[in-house]
């Protein structure tokens, strides 16, 4: 009886979490569609202007989609060798006792509020990238991109980590059976039985990247246009709405236009998160762990 | 039992205090200028007067007005003055739009300390921001590119700053975004080439205020209307303010509604 109890109490807490999902994605929809009554979805899509309070107000979220592309390929270049590095180094590399060290520190990274991390941005890589490539302004994509980067790190280096471990150890065993070395069984029998483990590591850190948001609006300039290089001022999807939703009147244009900028958002991280999940599933398959 | 007649007790004694001594409700609506003004000091009354009802809504200056017209307001906030067509609807509607000025909105236009530039005129500044002047040395500065600091567009000093200082012109959408008139001038202090605006309450040392068609901002000039990028705001009620109406206007125009206005950044009357 008393089991039954509590299987009930857990599936409770279970559904929850699904109903609430199910609630956030119905809020979205339903306070993204209006927009699309007025304006097309490929002028919202691909239109260059971003001018939502003037009249006539134009809606084109191609400079604010582009900015968030940037700023997390960027991201990506940034955190991937830091992250994916450090988890074979403290896989392969490091013994017992840096391991106990550098692991706690590498999550440490991810418990720093993101405020903090905008701060430092601010504060000490903004004058700096002003400085070093003599820029009118330091707050720019680069700028973005590397403390977003930064933040990703423990992400991609503890997922990665969990992938080598996966690794069964017969297959190590078996490649300085036949006679080859360290660097040889790392390159070419670790690093591509836990390749897919480490995409959907990847695949995870962009998506953390893609969407933060109190970080990119404090250091990435916000200009509305559509970047050319990591050195101008950019603004990413998620800074645009966390800057104008506060003001926008409710039940207005510019307020669903927002909402179907978190909608879109929504659905590039949820495609991130999918993809992951099949790369995933098909990494556990192949190396012989349950589907 | 015993401990369960005393809460009893307590509970119906605080509920007894809080029976109000008088039941009254505003509704409060209209421009997001004058929003936190109207927020901030609602807030204050409500604690100072138990059972006062005010409950205020954004929207903008126009559905303020509208409101006020058609009566689903009390008060309606906004940051303009009324128009002739609005008048006009009031008239046929049988109700008598009254301004009341609460507070006045000022707009520096600030540059970094080292700038040899310390004034501008309005043209220039219009010119700045729609995309027609973009180096200093246009100015008769050093050759250094400017860098456009404006706000999120939904703000209200942004739309003050559009309509007095732009003309409704669009601002250039390569111009850096801020979120608040705080991000705004600490951008500029730390940018040499940049050029911000940010309300009367922010100005410091640390950045440099432009005089604009040769007027100082200051709390007179703004006061006078003799500086450019200046406007008062408004609380329009129907007719002279009555009952709770009055007293909450009363009460912003009182010296501590007064300093709760030049807190949120705008600039007092007295």
């Amino acid at each position: 009886m008393k089991e039954k109890i509590y299987k009930g109490i857990f599936a409770v807490l279970a559904f929850a979490s699904l109903a609430f999902l199910m609630g956030i994605v119905i809020v979205l929809f339903k306070e993204a569609l209006p927009i699309f009554q007025k304006v097309k979805i490929g002028e919202f899509i691909f239109g260059r202007y971003w001018y939502p309070t003037y009249s006539p107000a134009e809606f084109g979220i191609l400079p604010l989609i582009m900015a968030s592309v940037w700023v997390t390929f960027g991201a990506v270049l940034v955190c991937v060798p830091l992250g994916v590095g450090s988890a074979l180094y403290l896989h392969e590399l490091a013994g017992d006792k840096q391991r106990a060290i550098i692991k706690p520190l590498i999550e440490i990274l991810a418990s720093i509020p993101s405020v903090v991390y905008g701060f430092f941005g601010m504060v000490i890589l903004t004058p700096f990238l002003q400085d070093l490539f003599h820029l009118p302004t330091g707050l720019c994509a680069l700028n973005a991109s590397l403390v977003l980067g930064l933040m990703a790190v423990p992400t991609v280096c503890s997922l990665a980590d969990d992938a080598l471990n996966y690794v069964p150890k017969s297959f190590r065993e078996a490649s300085f059976a036949v006679g080859a070395n360290r660097w040889q069984t790392l390159t070419q029998v670790i690093i591509p039985a836990a390749g897919s483990g480490i995409s959907t590591a990847i695949i995870l850190g962009m998506s953390r990247a893609i969407g933060e948001t109190m970080t990119v609006l404090m250091v990435s300039g916000g200009a509305a246009v559509i970047p050319h290089t990591f050195l101008e001022p950019v603004r990413p999807m998620t800074a645009a709405i966390a800057a104008e939703m506060g003001e926008a009147p409710m039940g207005g244009l510019h307020y669903h236009a927002l909402f179907a900028i978190a909608l879109i958002l929504f659905l590039i991280t949820f495609v991130f998160n999918i993809v992951a999940e099949m790369i995933s599933r098909r990494f556990r398959i192949k190396l012989g762990l349950s589907g | 039992m015993k401990v369960l007649s005393r809460v009893l007790t307590l509970a119906l004694v605080t509920l007894g205090l809080t029976i109000p001594c008088y039941a009254e409700k505003i509704v409060v609506e209209g421009s997001t200028t004058v929003l936190p003004i109207a927020q901030k000091a609602a807030e204050v009354f409500m604690n100072n007067n138990s059972g006062a009802d005010i409950s205020v809504r954004g929207g903008g200056s126009g559905v303020g007005i509208a409101s006020l017209i058609d009566g689903t307001c009390d008060i309606g906030n906004s940051s303009r003055s009324i128009k002739d067509s609005e008048l006009d609807k009031a008239v046929t509607n049988g109700r008598s739009p009254k301004a009341n000025v609460i507070a006045m909105d000022g707009i520096c236009v600030i540059v970094h300390p080292a700038n040899s530039i310390g004034a501008l005129t309005k043209k220039q500044i219009k010119d700045i921001y729609t995309g027609t002047i973009s180096n200093w040395k246009q100015l008769g500065g050093p050759d250094e590119k400017i860098v456009v600091i404006s706000r999120d567009s939904s703000s209200g000093t942004f739309e003050a700053f559009g309509a007095l200082a732009l003309d409704g012109s669009k601002v250039r959408s390569d111009a850096l975004l801020q979120a608040s008139n705080q991000a705004v001038a600490s951008t500029v202090s730390r940018t040499p080439g940049a050029i911000g605006y940010v309300g009367l309450g922010y100005v410091s040392s640390s950045v440099k205020a432009v005089d604009v068609d040769a007027v100082k901002a200051t709390k007179e000039t703004v006061l006078s209307n003799k500086y450019p990028i200046g406007r008062p705001l408004f609380m329009y009620t129907n007719g002279e303010p009555k009952g709770l109406a009055k007293q909450f206007i009363d009460f912003i125009l009182s010296s501590e509604g007064q300093k709760l206005v030049e807190e949120e950044g705008f600039v007092g009357l007295k």
